[in-house]
């Protein structure tokens, strides 16, 4: 045996430390990459819409702020400044981690989102869970299987289809007015949290079934299925034990359309529901044109991708040694 | 005392369509018995209905199907999941796809064991280092915890058995468990196949290759159709094949008495051909050459491997040079090489005198409708929503013709050189046969009117009758055209047939070149000569034996 194969064996197959740091390194590096690209997007969207920042801060019902007024909230927040001063003080300031100060709430951005982000997290990651739960247990379960496969099949597709709020709406009619199981809105106990998370999970639960079932379908004509039969394995085993792992490759590729389905669901499942959130300060934020605190919305949101996707390239190579070690 | 396994009548039909049609058979304890057919003759069908596992949508039916006394018809998956690993072990095709390519191949092995037995974790990983070694695995702790892609093809087939027969089971089926394998690897794995079997078990294995089972089976079962046509022991049905199609299978295998005729019985086109070249390349130029080439790729760890390391040679026009060797030992990069797909480190090679390495891009690409290339696995190299109309087009397009009707013309007319018609144009290639896309690569390489055309591994995909057909093909278009063949392969049947000269590569360097027919006749090497012992022999009475390849 050579050098080599020995040192091969001593790896007996497990990606090399250096190969995996070399791989997250060249992610990280593309990941402030992306920060920069959303800021500075979501900036020149903002800056270039129609509308007044300063009038939309002071105006209130009815209000008719004067000149001088309005002259004194664009000193104030530095709107008075030429655009590139503006932009390289915002971008100087995100370097050091100050997202700004709110215009309409006065109080830091940061501090608004950390405030609000518990409710989102919850609601989002048991959605995720859920879906992720549904998806596999309908792929693995149906796969391959008439007529389940076709019934499974057509509930997922109508689902997906089917807009979020709409979804929410034949939630609340059934479980908490026709059946009054439920609490309608708030966000007291997990109770409360049954139906926005069912309404968040079930159309992305949906999309992930249909793309992991065609995945399991393609795995289970492979050979080495055939192999793990034959020695008097039960085909459900199979699937879970042999099969799933190589369809889930596909599902960590979808993670970056879930958490965007996630983002995305929670300003409307928020808002359905009359949670507070991340979304329905977003939500806010948009309509009184609130720059700071959209801006750091989406920075937040661009933050929250990168790690994600970091983590889905870390799991990849968990989940077939053969990337690394090809 | 009963038979191990006996089956009579058995039919399996998916959707209406019978796959297997009557076939009986039985398997004593201490027999192997073989199944012999081409792709779809149903003897892999016949086999996995053996283990319950016919298929998705499958009907079976048989008068009689006896497992060691007991009937197994109205067997349940759940009876049938205690037979399956534990009573018959199933070995496939190919390990890569035939182990789980995510889990390391000990706890493959173990599989079976924790299904079936009660052996705690660590007896269990003891047992999958004795099964490691028993199927001859060296260093079994090691190889345990590595995944398939890490071994090489022989030692996964190996690991691939020892999960097969983890649990000692009485019957062993081997679906061709051999074709994916170098020959000198696959007469090991057939010999430690046969040595598994003791006078308890029995061992049905499945092929197309009559030469391979031939020397484990000690009965032959033909099939053909989902019927078997014939079946006797393997002395009678070699040496006095009673059903055409038994002998048109042993025809189809190339050997020493055949070089020079046809394999196939597919009549020889009536198109008009110049006389066959007697003595191909009499002197002239060379229109391929090469000279000290040397190419190294750099491995995963960053220390370069040398792939090809001097290796020269010259092709004439109307010539065939055959390059034999295993997998590994650079015979595909010295294609690439040839091709310009690759920059030799070293060396040079010449197109019609001219250094690939002294053109520019621009001429390069004029020189390249000079050579062309068939590939093994055809399908892969087609695009699967071409039509095989613009598959040819398109190497029509690129060699000048312009659309139209006379590009359909010709597209036609390449159809007709490789025995395929008009017919086939709209057809893409999953709706042909193994044969027929082979043909299609050949008349897409044809398109260019190439000079060089270089055929890797062209017809290890196929089965031996259609192997024959497209040796026969290349032969017929070569005395017509005086296309000269660059022909590689690991299987020296075909190249002996098929070459006029021939080089041995191994570890990237040629051990010996020459006229085919000498260095059959007398191997320089050590290597050489265990090539050629590794040949699966058929011994018929049309073969002289034991020496069918003139080997002494």
């Amino acid at each position: 045996m050579t050098a080599r194969g020995a040192m091969a064996a001593r790896l007996a197959g497990h990606p090399t430390a250096v190969a995996v740091a070399k791989r997250i390194g060249v992610r990280l590096i593309a990941g402030v990459g992306v920060l920069w690209g959303a800021a500075t997007l979501s900036f020149i969207a903002l800056h270039v819409t129609a509308g007044d920042a300063a009038l939309s801060t002071v105006a209130g019902q009815g209000a008719n702020p004067t000149k001088e007024l309005l002259d004194q909230v664009r000193r104030d927040f530095g709107l008075d400044q030429p655009l590139y001063r503006q932009y390289l003080d915002y971008l100087g300031r995100l370097l050091h981690g100050d997202l700004g100060q709110s215009y309409q709430q006065r109080i830091a951005v940061s501090r608004a989102i950390t405030e609000q982000l518990g409710q989102t997290v919850q609601l989002a990651v048991s959605a995720a869970a859920v879906a992720v739960l549904l998806a596999i247990g309908a792929a693995v379960l149906t796969a391959r299987r008439r007529p389940w496969r076709s019934i499974a099949s057509g509930v997922e597709l109508t689902l997906s289809a089917t807009p979020t709020f709409v979804i929410g709406i034949v939630l609340l009619i059934v479980f908490s007015f026709t059946l009054k199981v439920l609490p309608v809105s708030g966000n007291d106990g997990p109770r409360a949290l049954i139906l926005p998370m069912l309404t968040l999970a079930l159309p992305i639960g949906a999309v992930l079934a249909q793309v992991l079932r065609s995945e399991l379908e393609e795995v289970l004509e492979q050979p080495f299925i055939l192999t793990a039969r034959s020695r008097g394995m039960r085909d459900t085993v199979v699937r879970v034990r042999h099969a799933l792992r190589h369809a889930l490759v596909q599902i960590v590729t979808m993670s970056g359309f879930v958490v965007g389905g996630l983002l995305g669901g929670a300003v409307i499942t928020e808002t359905l529901f009359v949670r507070q959130g991340v979304g329905q300060l977003m939500l806010s934020a948009v309509t009184t044109k609130d720059i700071p605190m959209v801006l750091g919305l989406v920075v937040f949101a661009a933050f929250v991708y990168v790690v994600v996707n970091l983590l889905v390239d870390i799991t990849y190579t968990l989940i077939d040694p053969r990337l690394v070690t090809r | 005392m009963s038979s191990l396994l006996e089956v009579a009548g058995l039919t399996v039909a998916f959707e209406g369509t019978r796959v297997v049609d009557g076939v009986s058979f039985t398997l004593q304890r201490g027999e192997c018995l073989a199944l012999v057919g081409e792709s779809g003759s149903g003897k892999s069908v016949t086999t996995r209905t053996l283990v319950g596992l016919a298929g998705y949508g499958a009907h079976v039916h048989a008068d009689r199907l006896r497992f060691d006394g007991t009937d197994v018809t109205g067997f349940t998956d759940r009876t049938w999941r205690r037979v399956r690993g534990a009573r018959i072990g199933f070995v496939l095709q190919d390990a890569l796809a035939s182990l789980d390519p995510l889990r390391p191949v000990g706890r493959e092995i173990a599989e079976p064991l924790a299904l079936h037995t009660t052996l705690s974790r660590a007896e269990r990983a003891a047992r999958v280092r004795e099964l490691l070694e028993s199927v001859g695995v060296p260093e079994p702790e090691v190889r345990a915890a590595q995944y398939p892609h890490q071994l090489s093809g022989g030692l996964r087939q190996r690991a691939l058995i020892a999960s097969a027969i983890a649990c000692d089971p009485d019957l062993l089926l081997a679906d061709e468990p051999t074709t994916a394998l170098d020959a000198t690897v696959a007469v090991q794995v057939l010999d430690l196949l046969g040595s598994l079997k003791d006078n308890r078990s029995g061992l049905l294995i499945v092929s197309h290759d009559l030469a391979v089972v031939a020397r484990l089976a000690d009965r032959v079962a033909v099939m053909k159709d989902g019927r078997i046509v014939e079946a006797g022991t393997t002395d009678a049905v070699l040496q006095d094949p009673q059903h055409p199609y038994t002998r048109a299978l042993l025809a189809a295998v190339p050997s020493a008495h055949a070089k020079g005729t046809r394999l196939s019985t597919v009549e020889r086109p009536t198109v008009p051909a110049p006389a066959p070249v007697l003595d191909p390349a009499p002197g002239g130029a060379p229109v391929l050459a090469a000279v000290g080439l040397r190419k190294s790729f750099p491995g995963p760890d960053g220390v370069a491997r040398v792939a090809v390391e001097d290796v020269s040679l010259t092709l004439r026009a109307g010539e065939t040079l055959g390059i034999v060797g295993e997998s590994g030992s650079g015979k595909s990069t010295t294609a690439r090489l040839l091709l310009g797909l690759e920059t030799p480190d070293a060396g040079e090679v010449l197109v019609d005198g001219t250094d690939w390495s002294a053109l520019t891009p621009e001429e390069r690409r004029t020189h390249r409708r000079r050579l062309q290339i068939v590939y093994q696995d055809p399908l892969s190299s087609f695009d699967p929503r071409y039509t095989v109309d613009r598959v040819i087009g398109e190497a029509l397009g690129v060699a000048g013709y312009p659309r139209g009707i006379r590009r359909r013309d010709r597209t036609v007319e390449l159809l007709e050189l490789v025995a395929l018609d008009a017919g086939y144009l709209g057809r893409r290639p999953l709706e042909l046969s193994g044969g027929q896309r082979q043909r299609v690569a050949v008349a897409r390489a044809l398109a260019a009117e190439p000079e060089v055309i270089v055929c890797d591994e062209p017809v290890s995909a196929l089965d031996v009758s259609v192997q024959a057909q497209i040796l026969d093909l290349l032969a017929d278009l070569q005395a017509r055209l005086r296309v000269a063949y660059l022909f590689i392969s690991h299987d020296l049947g075909v190249v002996y047939h098929a070459s006029d000269r021939v080089l041995v590569m191994r570890d990237g360097r040629v051990l010996e070149s020459g006229d085919v027919r000498t260095v059959f006749a007398d191997p320089q090497h050590d290597y050489t000569r265990e090539l050629l012992a590794a040949i699966p022999r058929l011994a018929t009475h049309a073969t002289p034996p034991p020496t069918p390849m003139g080997v002494s």
